[in-house]
């Protein structure tokens, strides 16, 4: 593991400073890249230019600290953790921190996305050197002005000192330390100096959130904007034939109903007038007769798993010689449905294209590619684009897609009028890209008590798992190992869903590894940490997580979590996973009412190395863990002729409270680089569970979601 | 078209919408009061909830011509000269996440303690179970509507 210390980065490359005309410090710095040669941090304020920086800070002259924070915020927190790790280096009080949201995007933002939990994990060498170089300039600029060598002064809490005894704020050397060359060679703090980082920061926008200011897309108006609401095909594959707006044009408030592609776009001079123009609108789709059903779907991925094939993505070892040579082979196929996001904000974004330029503004989680789609699609050049980003009501990958910012910028062109496109609910869930319906076939081999071979064959909707899941865990701990997939070309948009594929193959596996326990007659924990115990670490460096990490994680969640001590009426469930970096231990406590399993408890230990902001970090837990379990729980979705059976939360099950379990989260504690944490907490929930439940009726299950398998056998009891 | 008075906050507001303009959007869009938020437009999700005489309802289910000459209080109008001791165990125990949805559990949990001053979990839970909160930061919402019972005895 590399040491958090000792970090190679050429300061003078990535970081560029400049005095502010008004007062004060300011440093643009970049990521990865290095800045343009050319590119200067500019003397005023107001024009923050992100085409050559990725962030900035500003250093005023009273010492205060203003951070333009790069990353989206979708409710992960990195618009508190990031500028916690600038203000820790820079050595600030954090109170005289604030932190506003960078406005752009361009194609040097190189990590200007939320998405793939790896927001602090990439920052975290360019924060800290960051925040340590404009400290190391406050430090030299101080020493300077007394006359005395940089290495006799110390700066901390904002505050300079020398040996003499003198004391100066930041405020006081600021304007000039701007005038100072970047230093080339700053020290980094030991992690036992931290004051900021590993200290609970509640989130910045707190505030506001609580108090009901304006902060997200939907909220965002500008002066004429009209409310646009758009008829979309209802089944995926359908295309526009006709459509006739009288009605539409009747409902009052609504001022043009306009056709791009094939939809229909109602502008109206508010909301509810735009949503009811929609209804009144008279439209004819094709008539296709080869419109997609989930029995369908079900019966094309059945076909991929029945055939030979599939694209092998990593195999060692002989398989097929191990399933020749087993004493037992153990085989079980697990489905999951299609899911879509749901963010609790429902998809929106304003455009207004004008001559001059295009302005657009909303929650985003790909600013840069999607501006530049927005260029390509109306014909404009990317330099007209000016993207803002709004606070995000949820993303969960559905905010990577720029859909409805397209359609926004669109109907724009279209109009010259601003617009704000507002999808309700039910446009939301219909409109597709949905985590795509997945089925795992696992087949294990057992030798003499051991497990000597595993084939795991996926048949997905669309696409496959990414590159690196293959070498996830069970890879390297068992000598033949195949992972194979396939996939069912739909017209049913897909997309990444929190935790892409893991979100289901985890709970796949860990449900496959407690029957291979049943039948080795061990216990469940034991199988994982004896399986654990056959990779040698940095043996194969395509392995992607660490056993020792592994080990410690499940120990951790072995003890807090009392594992196997029965206790009267509370079933336990335990699944570990490695995902997007972070490793974690989960175990289930469940009782049953009714026939029906309640989640009580959830005990979790995390392995995310240092944790920068634990009340955000317990957060992220908190929430991916019952997202997990709610998921797997309740979250089913079907079609029927290209449409989505449930498109509201009449229907449509999403976890409430009282079906809710108590997470209690415990870190592993070591010094080791953060990794993100907004996506690893998902992925063992489904796991853990179905092991709960196993252990509480003894039934194995193996389709999402499991309350249908509830339903089911309460109709057949009282059939 | 028709012109309605209606009392947001404290203040008279006069209105000319649609008679079945539901009270959301006249907040949101007329009123520019964006803090109450859309979810589901069905009463399903909880995200528009405002208090109407003190109760808590949900606007989008409401047309504003119902409610006329009620008084209705919106997440904006919640804090006086200091916030509600319901916003401050959310602040205390950082309970949002994304945020969307968090000015409707504020308002259901206020409404709620009013009828409720001193409730077990197991009332939380019950009270709280029409507002969906996507990011699921439920433990937090249920230990804060605690904090805050506390905080008001």
């Amino acid at each position: 593991m590399k040491n958090q210390n000792k970090v190679a980065f050429s300061r003078r490359n990535f970081i560029k400073t400049s005095a502010l005309a008004s007062g004060g410090l300011l440093i643009g710095f970049n990521f990865f890249t290095a800045c343009k040669e050319a590119a200067q941090p500019p003397v005023d304020i107001s024009k923050l230019n992100f085409n050559d920086f990725n962030a900035f800070i500003k250093i005023a002259d009273n010492g205060y600290v203003t951070i333009f924070s790069p990353n989206p915020e979708i409710g992960q927190g990195v618009k508190t953790s990031m500028p916690m790790i600038i203000a820790e280096e820079l050595d600030v009080p954090w109170e005289h921190v604030s932190v506003q949201q960078g406005v752009l995007d361009t194609e040097n933002f190189q990590r200007q996305v939320a998405g793939g939990s790896q927001s602090i994990r990439f920052g975290w060498d360019a924060l800290r050197q960051t925040g340590a170089t404009a400290k190391q300039m406050l430090v030299n600029a101080a020493a300077a002005k007394w006359g005395v060598d940089a290495s006799t002064c110390k700066a901390s809490n904002g505050i300079i000192t020398n040996n003499n005894g003198d004391t100066l704020g930041y405020g006081d050397v600021v304007s000039e330390a701007a005038l100072l060359e970047v230093p080339e060679n700053v020290t980094l703090k030991s992690p036992k100096d931290y004051k900021i980082i590993g200290k609970d920061a509640i989130n910045v926008d707190m505030e506001a959130i609580i108090t009901g200011k304006p902060l997200f897309g939907l909220d965002y108006t500008s002066e004429g904007m009209k409310y646009v609401s758009v008829a979309r095909p209802p089944a995926f594959g359908q295309k526009i034939d006709s459509f006739d707006a009288t009605e539409a044009k009747a409902v009052n408030g609504v001022i043009d109903v306009v056709q791009f592609g094939d939809k229909v776009a109602v502008l109206a001079s508010n909301t509810w007038a735009a949503m009811k123009g929609k209804k009144a609108l008279k439209v004819n789709w094709t008539n296709d007769n080869d419109l997609e059903n989930t029995s369908d779907h079900d019966h094309e991925l059945n076909k991929i798993l029945n055939s030979n094939k599939l694209d092998v993505r990593r195999e060692d070892g002989n398989v097929k010689k191990a399933f020749a040579e087993a004493d037992k082979v153990l085989e079980h196929t697990y489905e999951s449905p299609f899911l879509p996001h749901n963010c609790m904000e429902p998809m929106n974004f304003y455009a207004n294209v004008t001559d001059d330029k295009v302005h657009l503004v909303g929650p985003i989680q790909t600013p840069a590619g999607t501006a530049r789609r927005i260029a390509n699609l109306i014909n404009r050049n990317e330099d007209d684009i000016h993207l803002e980003m709004t606070r995000m009501g949820g993303g969960f990958g559905r905010r990577l897609y720029g859909d409805f910012a397209l359609e926004a910028a669109e109907i724009s062109n279209i109009t010259k009028q601003p617009v704000k496109v507002i999808f309700s609910r039910e446009d939301d869930m219909a409109a597709g890209i949905y985590r795509p319906a997945i089925k795992y076939r696992i087949k294990a081999s057992i030798k003499d008590g051991k497990v000597t071979g595993y084939h795991l064959k996926e048949a997905a909707i669309n696409s496959n798992m990414y590159g690196l899941i293959p070498n996830f865990f069970p890879a390297g701990a068992i000598e033949n190992y195949k992972v194979e997939t396939g996939n069912y070309r739909s017209k049913i948009t897909t997309g990444a869903w929190r935790a892409p594929y893991t979100n289901f193959l985890a709970f796949a596996e860990q449900s496959f590894f407690d029957e291979l326990a049943k039948e080795l007659e061990i216990d469940p924990v034991r199988l994982r940490l004896d399986l654990l115990s056959n990779v040698e670490e940095g043996k194969d460096p395509s392995i992607e997580y660490s056993a020792k990490r592994m080990t410690d994680t499940i120990n951790l969640a072995v003890e807090k979590s009392n594992w196997g001590k029965s206790r009267d009426g509370i079933y336990q469930g335990f699944a570990a996973y490695y995902s997007h970096n972070t490793h974690v231990a989960e175990v289930v406590d469940i009782s049953m009412k009714n026939g029906n399993p309640m989640v009580e408890k959830v005990t979790v230990a995390v392995d995310c190395g240092i944790v920068v902001n634990p009340t955000g970090a317990k957060n992220q837990i908190e929430g991916g863990v019952i997202d997990g379990i709610g998921h797997a729980m309740y979250g089913d979705f079907s079609f029927e002729n290209g449409q989505p059976q449930d498109v509201n939360f009449n229907t449509y099950r999403l976890i409430r409270m009282k079906e809710t379990p108590i997470v209690e989260t415990h870190f592993v504690e070591n010094e080791l680089s953060p990794t993100g944490l907004g996506e690893p907490g998902l992925p063992p929930a489904g796991g853990a569970l179905s092991n709960a439940i196993k252990a509480a009726t003894g039934q194995v299950l193996t389709k999402q979601p499991f309350i249908n398998e509830f339903n089911k056998r309460k109709t057949d009891l009282s059939a | 078209m028709a012109t309605f008075n209606l009392k947001v906050n404290g203040k008279s507001k006069t209105v000319n919408v649609d008679n079945d303009t539901p009270l959301l959007w006249v907040l949101r869009d007329e009123l520019n009061l964006l803090g109450t938020k859309y979810g589901c437009g069905i009463a399903q999700c909880g995200a528009c909830t405002v208090h109407v005489d003190g109760v808590a309802i949900r606007s989008c289910s409401v047309p504003a011509s119902n409610i006329a000459d009620s008084e209705i209080t919106t997440i904006e109008g919640l804090a006086k000269e200091k916030l509600h001791p319901v916003q401050e165990a959310w602040k205390e125990l950082d309970v949002p996440q994304c945020g969307y949805c968090q000015a409707g559990q504020i308002m259901t949990a206020t409404s709620f303690l009013k009828q409720n001053p001193s409730p077990n979990n197991e009332d939380i839970r019950n009270a709280m179970n029409g507002n969906l909160c996507r990011c699921a930061s439920y433990n937090r919402i249920e230990k804060a509507v605690a904090l805050a019972a506390k905080k008001m005895s």
